[in-house]
């Protein structure tokens, strides 16, 4: 595909983006402006992610892209193949073997290192967006660091729930200064936001990128008497036997009969091909995936 | 036992396969051409056009066939399009008041020079189904006449004479590109004409009419309406003179509407004003509308708390783009974070339980 410069944007656009993923490198939480371009994907499905895979690739990068923890779910698959077409760069479905990683609503399970980025999309970037619908008000907020409605809301589910009633999109606060939206992925994956890899966000409706540098402090908001818990289902993975991975629920007859199984697909592969089954498992195949 | 759900690749290409096979449809019927619908449905071309912010009503036709005319999908491509094209610089300034107007009309004066030019109009059609067009599309002569060659001035220039209208401030500046800068606010008027005049037609026309029964009522009148071919000019560094590259068809409104003044003021008019690509008048008015209501800081008005008054919501909003893409996104997989709240609600459902439990044993 020749028609287009590699991976799509022209140099002057990823120029501009890298500026703002240097900005949002140096401080750490902050959500940089940036002119979002329209992509020949919908907003809303990837766009900022797209584009900030798209200014940090390079022709000798292995990229990988997830979505639900999945390498195969159809987004994915589009986004993956985006890349093939207009950047013609070698594609993975292992963690370990990808330089960058796009992912939607997952931090894999194997940990990242430092020659790894790992790029998030992003929907609605503002953490504290659905307690202040106005832009002005939030940008406002942030400077003067006035995020005591956010403690307030946490304070509010306890008082009604007996419990802090976010289960994704979990805040958290940057070395100690910004309060930050970890994109939605589950609580669980919390803990994995301080890592060795770089983690860029981009929300391209909303012309937003931030980022984590490396072994970044990350803290989830929580109160001494209630602290932040990652949670995941009380189960096993029923294919690989893991017990440490987040894990998907399936409904598999009609009597509502469940099954548990890793949403990291390549880290139930990985482990199946290592020899360990589930419970409702049978020893990996190659052919049989 | 159970084998992972895969097959993401193939349900892909199969279902592009079936979506060119659908947008054929009976392949009995002969297929329209691009050149068709860009002379038969110009209405629908010039709204792609227009919310595509390109225009060449060639390729926006090539994305209504495309887009099996769904228009906002059409808007999409050209979108999608448009950015990837390069830059070579800026046109100046169209001149309206050269425009060969097709339609002019003023509801505020009987008459002005230019007079009234009623033009292509459905206004005054009795909206009764043709059903002859159903059997032979074609259409008898219409009348012709040799076309005016005197100028056109606008009508609001007769007002600015007398200072009746409030006088708009001039810059040197070159605004700011929408499409090149992330919009920040509050954003200039230049800016926020960008966006509306980009915006939804549906959404806009909502926010206008809003503002007609009474959310920031702020009483227009039109005193101008004009469509009609207007040269577009660009300088060459080389030559060092502009010259002529094309020519475009525009819809201009601007609306007179209620003044300001006070004791020591003497009280003036104010204005909104809408520009839009192509023959599109429904959205030419409703930008002149919401553009007026946005105006209220600067005129020295009170913020009612009306939608069409609030800049962040109406710019935030009016783009059918983002909102489509957000809002379809959720058909997309979440079943990570439902998982999680699954979980969160399991939880919250036990607790609740067992303290009503430990208070019927108490």
């Amino acid at each position: 595909m020749s028609d287009y410069n590699f991976a799509y944007l022209d140099e002057q656009t990823k120029r501009m983006i890298r500026r703002a993923i240097l900005k949002g490198l140096a401080i750490p939480g902050y959500q940089v402006p940036f002119a979002s371009r329209e992509m020949p994907m919908p907003y809303g499905w990837g766009t900022g992610g797209v584009q900030v895979s798209a200014a940090v690739l390079t022709p000798d990068d292995t990229f990988k892209v997830i979505d639900q923890g999945a390498d195969d779910t159809t987004n994915a698959v589009s986004i993956r193949r985006f890349f093939q077409k207009t950047a013609g760069v070698a594609v993975t479905e292992a963690t370990s073997q990808a330089s960058v990683i796009q992912t939607r609503h997952r931090i894999p399970e194997e940990e990242l290192r430092a020659d790894q980025i790992l790029v998030y999309q992003v929907p609605i970037p503002e953490p504290l967006r659905f307690l202040e619908p106005s832009e002005v008000e939030t940008r406002k907020m942030h400077a003067l660091e006035e995020y005591g409605l956010m403690h307030v809301k946490l304070y509010e589910d306890i008082s009604q729930h007996g419990d802090i009633a976010t289960a994704y999109a979990y805040p958290v606060k940057v070395e100690g200064r910004y309060v930050m939206d970890p994109s939605p992925i589950p609580k669980f994956d919390n803990p994995k936001l301080e890592m060795a890899g770089i983690q860029l966000f981009g929300a391209g409706r909303e012309q937003r990128i931030y980022a984590i540098p490396p072994y970044t402090q990350v803290v989830s908001l929580d109160f001494d008497d209630y602290p932040f818990q990652p949670t995941k289902a009380d189960h096993a993975c029923d294919l690989c036997g893991a017990t440490d991975s987040y894990l998907d629920e399936l409904i598999v007859d009609d009597a509502g009969g469940r099954m548990f199984m890793c949403s990291d697909t390549d880290y139930c592969t990985s482990r199946r091909k290592d020899g360990h089954v589930g419970a409702q498992g049978v020893p990996y195949k190659e052919d049989a995936a | 036992m159970y084998v992972a759900v895969k097959g993401g690749e193939r349900a892909i290409d199969n279902a592009h396969a079936w979506l060119a096979e659908e947008r054929r449809g009976d392949t009995d019927i002969p297929e329209l051409s691009v050149a068709q619908i860009r002379e038969q449905m110009s209405l629908a071309v010039n709204r792609v056009m227009a919310e595509g912010s390109l225009y060449d009503p060639h390729l926006a036709a090539l994305a209504i066939k495309q887009a099996r005319g769904d228009l906002i999908e059409a808007i999409f491509l050209i979108r999608a399009y448009r950015t990837t094209l390069p830059r070579f610089g800026g046109s100046n300034p169209i001149e309206t008041q050269n425009m060969q107007c097709d339609r002019r009309v003023s509801a505020t004066f009987k008459d002005a020079p230019g007079g009234q030019i009623l033009g292509p109009t459905f206004d005054y059609t009795h909206r009764l189904l043709d059903f002859k067009l159903a059997a032979d599309g074609e259409a008898a002569d219409a009348p012709t006449a040799a076309p005016s060659q005197a100028p056109t001035p606008h009508i609001m220039s007769f007002l600015d004479r007398e200072q009746l209208i409030q006088t708009e401030p001039t810059g040197e500046a070159v605004p700011d590109d929408l499409t090149r800068t992330p919009l920040e606010l509050p954003a200039s008027r230049a800016l926020r004409l960008q966006s509306l005049t980009r915006g939804d037609e549906g959404f806009i026309l909502g926010m206008a009419y809003s503002t007609q029964r009474g959310y920031a009522r702020n009483h227009a009148f039109v005193a101008e309406l004009r469509i009609g071919a207007v040269a577009v000019e660009m300088d060459i560094p080389e030559l060092g003179f502009a010259i002529e590259i094309g020519e475009i068809t525009v819809t201009e409104c601007e609306t007179v509407n209620q003044f300001q003044g006070s004791k020591t003021q003497p009280p003036q008019f104010t204005r909104g004003y809408g520009l839009v690509f192509g023959m599109t008048e429904r959205k030419a008015i409703s930008m002149a509308l919401v553009d007026r209501a946005l105006r209220w800081k600067e005129l020295g008005e009170d913020n009612l708390g009306a939608p069409a008054q609030d800049e962040e919501f109406v710019l935030y909003h009016s783009d059918n783009i983002q909102a489509t893409g957000f809002l379809e996104h959720i058909k997309l997989p979440h079943y990570v974070d439902f998982q999680s709240e699954l979980e969160l609600i399991r939880k919250l459902r036990r607790e609740a339980q067992d303290n009503i439990s430990r208070e019927a044993a108490e």
